[in-house]
């Protein structure tokens, strides 16, 4: 029985909490070897401690593996899987998702995935290590990389993955068009079911074409076919494209479940209703149309016709302005709130103020002129890591510490969680800054030793510090990860509703029971009624609350 | 305190770029100042322990929107701004190569070295006199070079940070480029783009030379096409 | 908030949404090379044009069968529909049977996936779109096994939209590969 409730459950709650688990512990994974490249970046000649000596093959592994996870395994099922399988249904008033069994099939087929991936570390020749870009003829030609099977698994495994969030992807559209609440229309849904369903459109389209092209590497790896190499007239570029294709909006999938989790945060604790709810789904909807037509700006210097860059400049200009509305609309969403510094919120505000530089640092990369020096180097690096990180776990920790009273019916120790919080952002900075300044010097990217580059090395001490950075901020972890077992077991008891939200997920029990709701929500007024003019005792309306 | 991490600059177009990072960097940083200034400046002045019940603001007027959409249409015009100045920086450098170059080389990539065909001294490659070295690129100085850049195995990145040059080396492909230097030395040539597992030791030397000690370094190299190399493999 | 659509016929649309866009970006890929290679008619003179008409023919009959398939048991006409799907079903395995007679002369002609880049693409597309086509056929199977216990309309129609979207690949692929031998296609 205990197999059939926590183990091959169909449950949405429990599938989503198997995903979110398996991307924290996907999350170490990709850490440690983060670790491992980290310490032979400061250190170049050193072993590196629980690991060993890195040669060139398994830094290159280390890092392809580390880009993969992370991308793939931590940021994906924690934000869109693991949030949306939890929070989408109870967010609308559902009993559970359109289609359970599709749910569990969507887990088990990212959980085999993510077996296949780590398998990949065993084999001989390693885990696969041509870039998580996985650019052909390199990760197409085993004589010319040396890695056999491990490249073989990586595309196997990163193709199933796809699988299972297109069923995920499938089961969030429906369930969101067909099973809301009575009352519940689309412009009363809560920002993050918007994000959700907008990302599995995104993703759904964006994919297909990268999935066409994983069969073609895989073939020319297995069956000497030559779909990207040259000698048998194909073209290397086009696994670029159709790579870029699905990448650029990739970052949208993830950048847009994390705006809807620091929306649901930030209004509850500013006690504001979200300033411009429908500019900012209408944006939403406007940036995702334009990520796909955006990709090329990944490829300036890829030896694409120079033409090109002109056109796809443009695009990214002109994507940059919906993302001014929605940036502009969550600190307008400050203004005159009641703004309490709980540890979700300084997540979530770390995310708003530490994604700003991931924004504008773009701008450097995204001009191709300036691309010309900067692409490859790690200028881009500290760029990526500065939407990505603090996408995935600043608001992917805003949103664990937010819900999680919902989750297990306990609160997570609040000082705690502030010391993580202070921690993770101050040496995610430590981290992270000294790299602009290296790519700046002309650092470029996926060298085992920069100690081998003359002109790299009266700049070593900043790989030092940014080495010391990230062990801090992988050891501030740890306390997360005790605040997260321990609160299981001694947290305070949660209420219902313990920060006084406005949404229905607070009118389930915490943790919901099968089914979610006692009786079935009839919503009559938008998700952020708070503080609104005339209330006496508490300031908020929940969205069932008559009008 | 951002261009000052940038390498010296020996080519004719690398002052244009760094002015392109300035100045996006200046507009740039405007705007990021700004933002998270009002961004902090609302945590504090909003923050709860001032007593101030909060206000219902869901900003559905357009008149309060315009807080919104006013900045929007502002990032918009600094944008098109940031695009009017490179655009033409990046056809000059990427798009037209100069029409009678001094010089044509041609760099090859391949895994783990750049192998470089000189045109000899008589100017022109796929001759006789060309001199092929291994990772070492000899260059006279203030002349308008040209370089076939291909790739044998797997993609290169021809990465000359002192030139402020970096351009894809494709297999199946000839990429052409240019560059003018205005100062004599030896720069650092490295591989931008990964390449395996040697990617990490893929480095070389620009030697620029003034035109007598070029002709020089030119008589000095045995002068023959196929299989005639110098420097270390 | 009750959707007009039922929830499975979503879902079913979603689903081969998310197929057209991997054949799509395959048939792409296809395009753009085939522009650049005139060369690719002659290779394409070797494939049997006429198993693929052949082959053309049954699948849009077994799209015909599994429509009246699906009329007979909206109509409450289990019996009969039951055989419309299993001629639907006999329709695939010829279809895969050809096919594999396809494969297999091709094979021993020499004409492998590594030969050139015409046929890399032509297995590669021909040979997905067969799993798609056993897939189909193992999904009619479970239906029309279940066609006689109840009267599902929405299974019957659901797996009749797969097979009709795996049709139209078909549809697709046929003149891509098999009569583009003309050369016409500069």
């Amino acid at each position: 029985m205990a197999l059939r409730k926590y183990i091959f459950s169909v449950d949405h709650k429990i599938v989503g909490m198997q995903y979110l688990c398996t991307g924290l512990v996907m999350a170490f994974v990709g850490g440690y070897l983060a670790y491992v490249f980290r310490h032979q970046l400061a250190w170049p000649n050193e072993p590196v401690p629980l690991f060993g000596m890195v040669g060139p093959d398994q830094y290159n592994a280390s890092v392809t593996m580390h880009g993969t996870i992370m991308v793939f395994w931590v940021a994906m099922p924690i934000l869109l899987s693991g949030f949306g399988n939890y929070l989408l249904p109870l967010m609308i008033g559902a009993p559970d998702m359109a289609f359970p069994r599709l749910n569990m099939m969507s887990f088990w087929t990212f959980f085999l995935s993510t077996l296949l991936l780590m398998s990949s570390f065993l084999v001989p020749g390693g885990a696969a290590s041509g870039g998580w870009t996985s650019y052909p003829p390199l990760a197409a030609s085993p004589g010319l990389s040396g890695v056999e099977w491990g490249g073989h698994l990586w595309i196997l495994a990163v193709a199933l993955e796809f699988a299972s969030m297109l069923m995920g992807g499938i089961n969030f559209l429906t369930t969101t068009l067909t099973m809301r609440a009575p009352g519940m229309t689309l412009f009363r849904m809560p920002i993050l079911v918007w994000m959700l369903n907008i990302a599995s459109l995104v993703f759904m389209f964006s994919v297909g074409p990268l999935i066409a092209g994983a069969f073609m590497l895989l073939a020319d790896r297995l069956f000497q076919t030559g779909f990207f190499l040259p000698q048998s007239g194909g073209d290397p570029l086009l696994f670029q494209h159709l790579f870029w294709f699905f990448g650029h909006p990739e970052v949208y999938v993830l950048l847009f479940p994390a705006l809807g989790i620091i929306a649901e945060v930030m209004t509850v604790f500013a006690r504001k209703p979200f300033f411009g709810y429908r500019p900012l789904i209408y944006a939403s909807l406007i940036a995702s149309v334009l990520s796909f037509l955006v990709w090329a700006h990944h490829q300036f210097i890829s030896g694409m016709d120079p033409r090109l860059a002109a056109p796809f400049s443009i695009t990214t200009i002109i994507i940059s302005v919906p993302f001014a509305v929605a940036i502009f609309s969550y600190i307008a969403t400050l203004w005159g709130g009641s703004i309490e510094l709980k540890t979700p919120m300084i997540f979530a505000l770390g995310m708003l103020a530490e994604f700003l530089v991931g924004g504008v640092t773009g701008i450097f990369n995204g001009s191709a002129a300036a691309d010309i020096y900067l692409h490859d180097t790690y200028f881009v690096v500290a760029h990526f890591h500065y939407t990505l990180f603090p996408v995935t776990f600043l608001a992917g920790f805003a949103g664990i510490y937010f819900w999680y009273p919902k989750w297990f019916g306990r609160l997570m120790n609040e000082t705690w969680g502030k010391i993580h919080a202070v921690l993770t952002i101050i040496s995610f900075n430590v981290t992270f800054l000294p790299l602009f300044a290296i790519g700046l010097v002309g650092h470029q990217r996926r060298i085992f030793d920069p100690s081998l580059f003359d002109y790299l090395q009266p700049f070593q001490h900043l790989h030092v510090i940014s080495t010391w950075g990230f062990i801090i901020l992988f050891l501030s972890q740890i306390i997360f990860v005790v605040n997260f077992i321990a609160s299981l077991c001694y947290g305070p008891i949660a209420t219902r509703n313990p920060w006084s939200a406005a949404t229905l997920e607070w009118l389930a029990p915490s943790p919901p029971g099968h089914g979610n709701f006692e009786e079935p929500p009839v919503v009559h007024r938008g998700p952020y009624d708070y503080s609104l003019p005339g209330l006496t005792g508490k300031d908020w309306k929940n969205q069932t609350e008559a009008v | 305190m951002m261009l000052h991490w940038l390498p010296i600059n020996i080519s004719t177009y690398g002052h244009k770029i760094d002015h392109v990072i300035l100045v996006i960097y200046l507009i740039v940083g405007i705007w990021f100042l700004l933002a998270e200034g009002i961004l902090g400046y609302f945590i504090i002045r909003y923050h709860r322990s001032k007593g101030q019940p909060a206000i219902f603001q869901p900003g559905t007027s357009l008149r309060s929107l315009m807080w919104v959409l006013i900045p929007a249409a502002l990032v918009l015009a600094f944008d098109i701004g940031i695009e009017v100045v490179q655009g033409p920086i990046w056809e000059e450098i990427k798009m037209n190569l100069p029409e009678k170059p001094d010089q044509t080389i041609r760099i090859r990539g391949r895994q783990f070295v750049w192998e470089i065909t000189h045109p000899g001294p008589d100017g022109r490659l796929d001759t006789a006199d060309d001199i092929k070295t291994f990772n070492q690129l000899t260059i006279p100085v203030h002349q308008k070079i040209v370089f076939e850049l291909q790739a044998e195995d797997v993609i290169h990145s021809l990465w000359i940070p002192n030139l402020r040059l970096k351009q894809d080396a494709v297999p199946g492909r000839t990429i052409r480029g240019w560059f003018e230097t205005m100062q004599t030395g030896t720069y650092p040539i490295a591989c931008a783009e990964l390449c395996g597992s040697g990617h990490g030791t893929m480095q070389g030397q620009l030697h620029v030379m003034d035109f007598a000690d070029y002709q020089k370094w030119l008589a000095e190299q045995t002068p023959s096409g196929e299989g005639a190399t110098s420097g270390t493999p | 908030m009750k959707s007009s659509v039922p929830i499975w016929r979503l879902g079913i649309w979603w689903f081969l949404g998310s197929e057209i866009v991997v054949f799509g970006g395959l048939i792409v890929c296809y395009l753009l090379y085939r522009f650049h290679h005139p060369e690719w008619a002659s290779e394409a003179a070797h494939t049997l044009t006429w198993v693929g008409a052949v082959n053309t023919v049954v699948l849009l009959t077994s799209s015909l069968t599994m429509i009246l398939a699906h009329h007979e048991v909206e109509h409450g006409n289990a019996r009969s529909g039951a055989t419309y799907l299993g001629l639907t079903i006999l329709a695939g395995i010829i279809f895969l049977l050809l096919k594999s007679y396809e494969y297999h002369h091709e094979i021993t002609e020499g004409f492998l996936p590594s030969r050139s880049l015409f046929w890399s693409f032509y297995f590669l597309m021909t040979a997905l779109h067969g799993l798609h086509i056993v897939g189909g056929l193992v999904a009619n199977v479970v239906v029309w096994s279940g066609l006689k216990r109840r009267f599902a309309t929405h299974r019957i129609e659901s797996v009749g939209l797969y097979w009709h979207f795996v049709d139209v690949v078909w549809i697709f692929l046929f003149p891509l590969l098999y009569l583009s031998a003309s050369g016409g296609m500069r």
